[in-house]
């Protein structure tokens, strides 16, 4: 009882520094679990690379065959007097070795492609964030004044919601048929599957944050005489302000996550059409690069939106803990 | 405490009465006619208020009292023009009361002030909404800090002040569009006590040195009989005027003053008002019902008494 309890005191006063250090520990964890499938031979390695063929007529040097079945040839072959093959313990050709990642990773940016027909992985990246950019923009336009004025207004709230409601559980990618018919096959449908995926979580879920702002901060305005379209720019909007942005940072996240689905929608393009083309020829590395280098840019945005917050809403202590 | 000994609280001294007198020749600030609020609920219309009458003259402190479910912040409420009332009638310098307006300021039990604003826009942002400039707005502003004793603070943002602090810059947010009654619910409630003290003697001391009339809820019954010249008395279900007390206590209040015979003999009566011996509120029945089931979780022998 004493220690959980202990435990669970110590997991919420964590001081800065350990804090750093368990969040570098979260990303080291998984990467040594990486490394050591990848590096220590005894561990998995289900296949052997073949660097001799010896005198099994099947096999060329480079090829990856079972464990099974090359230790079969292996017996095989001693029986038959005959050249056994050689190789080494390998993992499948879908889980490539973290330097291997790191390379391709490397490579992708400092030595693109020269050949115009083949994506580099800045170019396609740069059309990802693009999307995304248009797509979140176009929602939020529309969203965040409809959340806020639902949340403000019962009226309006209670003409929107029930239909938002049901909306928001139509999957966004269903409209990928309808939204190329009717925006043709470039980036048109792709922003909006972006937006048919975000827009209708951001209007609940922002009306629900107007409808937490204290009831009492509103009186008190109005008590000091403000009224009508000045409760809201004055009074609703500021109030919500800090909780907004939180928000419109988790909505982002969301609109990431709809990306790949988007981009498959009409001509593949961005970041999706590097990965399917890398994959067709099995360059796996390629692929983990250009899938980490999403996450990287999804998670280095929310944390300089998150530092910015700090500096916009100094206010707002709950910032402080996002 | 003997009761044989308390005077009446009816008993006034020659100066009380005199004051008294003198109140009573001022003008009428707000007046309540037979005001009475309906809810309507599933069980049937409850009436959280009902036939309120009383009225209050410039620059007179009146308390309003009662036991929970009273009404009583439904009262102030419906003056502030927060809450719309379905009988009577209020009117302020015989204007008749359609929603918030300048002319009454309110400071609220819980921290109302806005977070995104320091204190001193917080107290700028009344004259702003009232059509003032920034510089005449600032001007007042710093003018009220002074005189709540915060203008060290302009720059700070609510959640830095303690509790009292916030509620100086709530009075002096309320104050600087120079209503004609303040208007205070259970403002010093959330308090520790001797904040609130302090918080006490600061308000009387604002109260003295400006053109202001308060009407102040409380349930702590000192704190309505050192501040009040008047106490409302209500009563719950429904919700009605049970008593109007003059305050016996002479002013210039002390904290002294806690333990003299007027403030006793005023305190005894309330007592009996608001805690009648045989009668319980329908909260405290409530409370009766639940009946704790204590059972040893010690060993037997470590006791505590």
């Amino acid at each position: 009882m004493n220690t959980i309890a202990n435990w669970f005191a110590n997991s919420m006063s964590v001081d800065a520094r350990s804090r750093t250090l368990l969040a570098i520990g979260s990303f080291l964890i998984p990467l040594l679990v990486w490394s050591l499938v990848s590096y220590v031979p005894f561990v998995w390695h289900p296949k052997v690379y073949v660097t001799d063929p010896g005198d099994v007529d099947y096999l060329q040097a480079g090829m990856l065959v079972d464990k099974p079945m090359f230790a079969e040839e292996v017996a095989n072959m001693e029986q038959s007097q005959l050249a056994p093959p050689v190789g080494h313990p390998s993992n499948p050709i879908y889980l490539p070795a973290p330097d291997e990642v790191a390379k391709a990773f490397y490579n992708g940016f400092a030595n693109p492609p020269t050949n115009t027909d083949v994506p580099s992985m800045p170019a396609s990246l740069w059309h990802s964030i693009q999307i995304i950019f248009w797509g979140f923009l176009i929602s939020s336009l529309i969203g965040v004044p409809l959340g806020i004025l639902s949340g403000t207004y019962n009226l309006v709230g209670r003409l929107n919601e029930p239909f938002i409601e049901f909306f928001r559980y139509l999957p966004a990618p269903a409209f990928g048929a309808l939204a190329v018919a009717i925006l043709g096959i470039y980036d048109g449908p792709k922003i909006a599957i972006i937006v048919i995926g975000t827009l209708f979580q951001q209007v609940l879920i922002i009306a629900n944050t107007t409808r937490k702002l204290e009831a009492t901060i509103i009186e008190a305005a109005r008590t000091l005489g403000t009224r009508n379209l000045k409760l809201l720019t004055k009074v609703v909007v500021p109030g919500i302000l800090p909780d907004l942005y939180r928000d419109q940072r988790i909505l982002l996240g969301w609109a990431w996550t709809y990306l790949i689905v988007a981009e498959l929608i009409g001509t593949s393009s961005g970041i999706t059409w590097f990965i399917t083309q890398q994959a067709r020829y099995q360059h796996f590395d390629n692929v983990y690069a250009a899938i980490m280098t999403i996450g990287i840019i999804g998670f280095g945005t929310d944390l300089v939106l998150a530092w910015l917050g700090r500096r916009l809403f100094p206010w707002d202590r709950t910032q402080d803990r996002s | 405490m003997n009761q044989e000994t308390l005077p009446s609280h009816l008993d006034q001294s020659p100066e009380v009465r005199a004051r008294f007198e003198r109140i009573r020749n001022r003008e009428v600030i707000l007046e309540v006619r037979g005001l009475g609020k309906r809810y309507r609920t599933p069980q049937g219309d409850t009436e959280a208020l009902k036939g309120i009458d009383f009225s209050v003259r410039r620059r007179e402190f009146v308390c309003v009292i009662g036991p929970s479910g009273c009404g009583k912040s439904t009262l102030i409420r419906i003056l502030a023009g927060l809450d719309q009332h379905t009988d009577g009638e209020a009117l302020l310098d015989g204007k008749p009361i359609k929603g918030p307006g300048q002319d009454r300021g309110m400071v609220f039990q819980g921290y109302s002030l806005f977070p995104w604003l320091t204190v001193k826009k917080n107290v700028m942002f009344g004259p702003q909404m009232n059509g003032r400039g920034r510089d005449e707005a600032e001007h007042d502003a710093m003018m009220w800090l002074d005189l709540v004793g915060l203008e060290k603070f302009a720059d700070a943002y609510p959640h830095q002040l303690s509790g009292g602090m916030r509620q100086r810059v709530a009075i002096a947010r309320a104050l600087v569009n120079q209503p004609r009654i303040l208007l205070m619910d259970e403002p010093f409630g959330a308090l520790d006590a001797q904040t609130r003290a302090r918080m006490q003697t600061h308000l009387i001391d604002i109260w003295k040195n400006i053109d202001i009339t308060v009407l102040f809820i409380t349930h702590d019954l000192d704190e309505a009989i050192y501040l009040a010249d008047r106490i409302l008395v209500l009563k719950a279900h429904p919700g009605e005027v049970q008593e109007v007390i003059e305050v016996p206590v002479p002013r210039p209040r002390t904290p002294g003053q806690f333990n003299s015979p007027e403030f006793r003999a005023t305190k005894a009566r309330l007592e009996e008002l608001i805690h009648p011996a045989a009668e319980h509120a329908p909260e405290d029945e409530e409370d009766d019902k639940v009946k704790p089931h204590l059972i040893r979780l010690t060993d037997i022998n470590d006791n505590v008494e």
